[in-house]
């Protein structure tokens, strides 16, 4: 029990209050302790990728061992994901690594890695136009749900009419006084709601951050006893 | 400029048209190139690791610097692995309590430090237009959004100016995010059109 | 009502046709419309332009991957190009393992076109421009750099020693860093405000997709933030202002989108338009 619950919230605890009475005190020993912290934060970080990569394979090699439909793509992840990691290991990242260029004595360390060309022509395309999707989506949800139903609506499309027009060019040469009817838009009205909003949520997370410290919020723990 | 000879750009171009083939509907090459996706993204994050942190913040330090304090945090970040064995698996419990913990520690001064700023510029240098309108919609927003008191009478009545606020700057924020997706589709079109096809400069 | 039945049951895969065709035409046949530079942007160029004597360091922060590389990795570009102009240092670094490939690619694509385009001044890695390693920790890292940029990274991207790099002599912290420009479409640029602006007084710029533009102008208004980049938009704006100068040869990656970002927003509209007006008139045929 004091191992699986007590001990961890007593190192959160610690940590969190030592922290932030940290901030408060000059001294040098403080400072260092500070410096020390954030090289432990750099170094434990590190892990948390490595156990997220560690969950991907593990649930696309139980998706194939169980032959869950689709599972054939699971072996696409699979072997992009170790061919991938296998040349930028071997290659290194941004600069060939020296195992590389004796391997192939025409590399030289300007040369491209293997591992940018996976990613300038494989994952750069493909991120980039799968988000690029989003704009065809928002013309069908344009067209078939942004409704003026309400005063609220109204003022809300208004509003997005004005920016959408007045952030182009062509909105300029339509009236050149919008660029400025937008930008007073933005500064003031906009602003001010989006500060209420930034202030609220700001406040919330102050508020769970204490949480945590005092062992209130526990969830980051996981489940389980 | 002429179609690309360069074999990459082909298959960019290819990728990128693999993608675009589930606006029609959904098929085999869309699920191929999604699933590639993810493989190569997930192999090229452990490469930079390897490369950017191993070896130059744990890797080096260690063998060639000989800077033992490294081994504290080294062996905080391996009991992480403990959750891959059932009955010790409560021990990776321990660095992730330290990663929220300290990361909560240095987060709520300067949290507070920030809402402060925010709260300052708020107050009026000068009396004019901009000012008035920016104080009263900050305020009615957080009226809005304060749940502790029931929304009736002039508690009513500011909640709704705070509304307003909100729909005009939730417009703003709509008419930009037009903008942002169309700006990424232009982005594909302009490779196509010029690193592929040739056709623009 | 036989028109507003035709298209209220169209297919969506005509709009997509459209919406796509009011991009790639206007590529084809360019306007180039003039267009005013908006203060956000100009008051991050004259910064770089006036305010940093030459020697100085521009950090550019690329937290961005490429799914918003459309609208962010222009600026990553122009604003490298035009701190190079002014014989300026430029550090990038990144909080995300996915941004250093970006900002590889920015550094690789600058230097390129600036060597070619000024043969006399030439450029070179390491020494007026590098890649910090990626590290992870995100805020843990920001703070860092605060107390000792060399020591929370060790090496620059490409395994190099910082210490033994001539692009970082005189570098130790924030305090020696003229303008940060933190180019990122997500919270990310909080944790910078908050944690470098904040704490160390970090003087900042931002470049930021159009979806998160309209959000921070309160670090505009509250002076956290001397300038911004707001999408696609601003990335041209920015491209004009540095094409005045005339030193750079890059594509101008934003600029030339322009036109097909008019026609699409014209589209956006009239979809808007339309969709109401089809709605309007079934409501009121309903209602009789």
């Amino acid at each position: 029990m004091f191992l699986r619950r007590t001990l961890p919230l007593l190192v959160s605890a610690i940590f969190g209050i030592a922290l932030i009475l940290q901030f408060f005190v000059p001294h040098p020993a403080s400072k260092s302790f500070y410096n020390m912290m954030l090289d432990w934060l750099i170094i434990v970080s590190a892990f948390t990728y490595l156990i997220a990569v560690q969950s991907t394979v593990e649930l696309h090699f139980t998706k194939i061992k169980r032959k869950v439909e689709g599972w054939q793509y699971s072996i696409i992840v699979l072997v992009s994901l170790f061919v991938t990691a296998l040349l930028g290991v071997l290659g290194g990242a941004f600069m060939p690594t020296t195992l590389w260029m004796k391997i192939f004595h025409s590399v030289k360390p300007t040369d491209t890695t293997p591992l940018m060309y996976t990613y300038l022509y494989m994952q750069m395309p493909m991120q980039s136009t799968i988000f690029s999707l989003l704009a065809f989506y928002m013309a069908s949800a344009a067209f078939r749900s942004f409704r003026a139903r309400s005063f609220d609506a109204t003022l809300l499309l208004v509003t997005a009419g004005i920016v959408t027009l007045g952030r182009v060019p062509l909105g300029e040469f339509i009236y050149k006084g919008l660029p400025d009817v937008v930008e007073w838009i933005l500064k003031y009205p906009n602003m001010a709601a989006q500060r209420g909003i930034l202030i609220g949520v700001q406040l919330g997370i102050i508020a769970t951050s204490i949480k945590i410290i005092l062992g209130i919020e526990r969830k980051y723990l996981g489940g389980g006893k | 400029m002429a179609i690309a000879t360069n074999f990459w750009i082909w298959i960019a171009a290819l990728l990128t048209l693999a993608i675009y083939s589930f606006l029609y509907k959904d098929n085999p090459f869309y699920k191929f190139a999604e699933y590639l996706l993810v493989g190569i993204s997930i192999g090229y994050g452990v490469s930079v690791y390897w490369h950017n942190t191993i070896i130059t913040k744990v890797y080096n330090p260690l063998v060639y610097d000989k800077n033992f304090l490294v081994l504290i945090p080294l062996l905080l970040g391996l009991l992480m692995f403990s959750r891959f064995f059932k009955n010790v698996s409560y021990l990776s419990r321990i660095p992730i309590a330290f990663v929220v913990g300290a990361g909560t520690g240095l987060s709520v001064p300067s949290s507070f430090e920030f809402l402060f700023k925010q709260v300052y510029a708020t107050m009026p240098l000068k009396l004019d237009f901009g000012s008035l309108i920016i104080v009263v919609g900050v305020i009615s927003t957080l009226v809005y959004f304060f749940f502790s008191l029931e929304h009736k009478g002039f508690v009513g009545r500011v909640s709704r100016v705070g509304i307003t606020f909100i729909m005009v700057a939730f417009g703003a924020a709509f008419g930009y995010t037009i903008m942002a997706r169309v700006s990424l589709f232009i982005g594909r079109i302009q490779f196509l059109l010029s690193d592929w096809l040739g056709i623009i400069k | 009502m036989k028109f507003i039945n035709f298209i209220s049951n169209l297919d969506k895969r005509w709009i997509y046709l459209i919406l796509a065709l009011c991009i790639i035409i206007p590529f084809l046949f360019p306007v180039g419309f003039p267009m005013k530079t908006t203060p956000p942007v100009k008051s991050i160029y004259d910064f770089i332009e006036d305010s940093i004597p030459e020697g100085g360091v521009v950090l550019i922060g690329a937290d961005y991957d490429p799914s918003t590389m459309a609208e962010l990795h222009p600026m990553a570009k122009v604003i490298a190009a035009h701190a190079l102009s002014n014989n300026l240092r430029v550090l990038f670094v990144t909080l995300y393992p996915q941004g250093a490939g970006m900002a590889q690619d920015a550094i690789d694509n600058v230097l390129k076109e600036w060597n070619k385009s000024n043969p006399e001044n030439q450029k070179q890695l390491g020494k007026d421009i590098t890649l910090l390693a990626y590290v992870p920790g995100v805020s843990a890292v920001v703070l860092k750099m605060g107390e000792d940029i060399t020591q929370t990274f060790n090496e620059d991207g490409y395994g190099n020693k910082l210490s033994e790099l001539e692009v970082m002599k005189g570098i130790k912290n924030y305090n020696d860093i003229n303008l940060m420009v933190e180019l990122a479409g997500s919270s990310v640029v909080l944790t910078w405000l908050i944690y470098a602006n904040g704490r160390y007084g970090l003087k900042m710029g931002i470049g930021t997709t159009a979806v998160s533009a309209a959000e921070y102008y309160s670090y505009l208004q509250s002076k956290q933030a001397i300038g911004m980049l707001g999408g696609l938009k601003g990335a041209a704006e920015y491209e004009h202002l540095l094409d005045k100068k005339n030193v750079y040869g890059g594509r101008k990656d934003a600029s030339i989108g322009m036109d097909a970002q008019s026609s699409a927003h014209i589209f956006f509209i009239i979809l808007i338009i339309l969709g109401n007006i089809a709605y309007f008139v079934k409501k009121r045929k309903e209602g009789k």
